[in-house]
């Protein structure tokens, strides 16, 4: 696992800052970012996996029984999944309101 | 015995070093403001004498693009600009120095409008200065020719890792016909060695170049940048012992004239500096104690060396070819203003611009900017910047 940014030093950093370890924006936690999260009510919802196309975090994962719910590791709340559902299965709720 | 220099015309001379040096890639934009440099490369590419890509793209925005990429893949890369094209490829020109992608740009120096110019000055350069590029500016064709080659040496230097701009100025050098020297292939092969980047993009060996930086890795990335250009300095001068060793041409990053005895200098950089010292050859005659300071390396800038070379001078008349608007007149003079402030015994500075936009400047122009640039000194009348042959 990749050193945490903010533990970094400037000397440690490959030339031109590139990343060499490939795939560690996995570490990245993008989660913390939400402000709202999506809710899909499981039996509404028609597998069609419209939301996992539309992802632009690519954070929607298909669970064992078929639909489709976000990895809330990642999900940064940005909505899209809920405005392109089809059926209007996927609602947004404010992580304040728990 | 002297050896044979060839009659041509410097964008001509400076295109065949960059064929010489086996470049791999040469992007370009080919139209105004262009110079023959890379028409000359597309014709050697075309004709088949140049095992190159020469890849004529829509803008000089993809120009510099198309650079980055075949530098990221470890090719030798080379492209030429000026001027507008230079301000178009300013988005990417920077990327390829924070990426630290090894490159080499002939820069031919000219104005940016408005109102529409493609004549000689500084101004585009002055607008990248702080890109994080090396910065070289040559005197002469023959000049132009050797720093070429020698740019590709130090760019692609693992301790540099560096674009380098070899700039000369538009039409005073590019469009000139002058004696020049080549080095033959065989000399070029063993000064460049073969360029071999360490994390160059590979499917075998995957890594991610211009990566997203938050705030928490943003000011590391940006002083490694500023370390490396730094360390690049003892390879730029290796570099020229090596070529100097070759060729018996010998470059500094400051270079002096005359300036042993000298009570006050001129200091020039680019092509001014031929003239300036011929003019005060002329008025060393006349008893005049002055001589000439010529600034060859740009970034990164060699401060020492200048400090040195003007220490116990009592002035110096800086000229510039460019203006920074509203601010403390040309960008030449304001670096040395810097560079000298709280020095002990620090010489003061008298501020010319001059030659904007291909305005000639003449010996009798020297002689009157150095003259009359030493009587100011003297009379401690050295604020801001005198806009040399202004009317009005």
């Amino acid at each position: 696992m990749a050193k945490p940014m903010e533990q970094i030093k400037w000397q440690e950093l490959e030339v031109g800052a590139i990343a060499v370890e490939v795939g560690n924006a996995r570490e990245y936690e993008t989660g913390t970012w939400r402000s709202e999260r999506p809710v899909v009510n499981k039996d509404q919802c028609i597998k069609c996996g419209v939301c996992w196309i539309f992802c632009p975090d690519a954070c929607i994962i298909q669970a064992a029984q078929g639909h489709f719910e976000a990895d809330l590791t990642y999900c940064k709340g940005c909505g899209i999944c809920a405005r392109e559902c089809p059926v209007g299965c996927i609602s947004m709720v404010s992580e304040e309101e728990g | 015995m002297e050896k044979a220099r060839k009659g041509i015309e410097v964008s001509i001379a400076l295109a065949e070093a960059a064929a010489q040096a086996d470049v791999d890639v040469v992007a370009a934009y080919p139209i105004t403001p262009q110079t023959h440099i890379v028409e000359h490369l597309a014709e050697l590419v075309a004709e088949g004498e140049l095992d190159a890509e020469f890849v004529p793209v829509d803008s000089e925005h993809s120009a510099m693009s198309v650079c980055c990429g075949s530098a990221a893949v470890g090719a030798r890369t080379f492209t030429s600009t000026s001027s507008q094209g230079l301000a178009l490829m300013s988005e990417i020109f920077f990327i390829a120095a924070a990426m630290r992608l090894p490159m080499v740009m002939a820069l031919a120096n000219r104005s940016l409008s408005s109102p529409l110019s493609i004549w000689n000055d500084h101004t585009d350069t002055m607008m990248v200065r702080d890109a994080g590029w090396i910065h070289v500016f040559v005197e002469n064709g023959q000049e132009s020719y050797d720093h070429t080659l020698w740019a590709f040496r130090v760019a692609e230097d693992p301790q540099v890792m560096l674009p380098v701009a070899v700039n000369l100025d538009g039409f005073i050098l590019t469009h000139m016909i002058e004696p020049i020297e080549y080095v033959d292939n065989q000399t070029v092969k063993n000064f460049l060695p073969e360029f071999k980047m360490k994390n160059a993009l590979h499917p075998d060996n995957p890594v991610s170049m211009g990566c997203f930086g938050m705030p928490e890795i943003y000011t590391e990335t940006q002083m490694a940048r500023e370390e490396g250009i730094k360390n690049a300095y003892p390879t730029i001068l290796k570099a020229w012992e090596e070529w100097g060793s070759l060729t018996g041409r010998y470059y500094h990053p400051i270079e002096t004239y005359k300036t042993e005895d000298a009570d006050y200098c001129i200091v020039t950089m680019g092509s001014y500096g031929e003239t300036a010292m011929e003019v005060v050859d002329a008025l060393r005659d006349e008893g005049e104690k002055v001589g000439v300071v010529r600034i060859r390396l740009w970034r990164p800038f060699p401060f020492d060396d200048f400090r040195k070379a003007v220490l116990g001078k009592q002035a110096l008349i800086v000229l510039d070819r460019a203006i920074s608007f509203g601010g403390p007149g040309g960008p030449v003079a304001s670096e040395l203003r810097s560079a000298l402030y709280g020095m002990e015994g620090a010489p003061s500075i008298v501020n010319y611009v001059a030659g904007l936009a291909g305005r000639d400047v003449a010996r009798d122009d020297f002689r009157k900017i150095i003259l009359e640039g030493k009587n100011k000194a003297y009379a401690h009348d050295t604020d801001g910047f005198t806009l040399y042959g202004l009317r009005g």
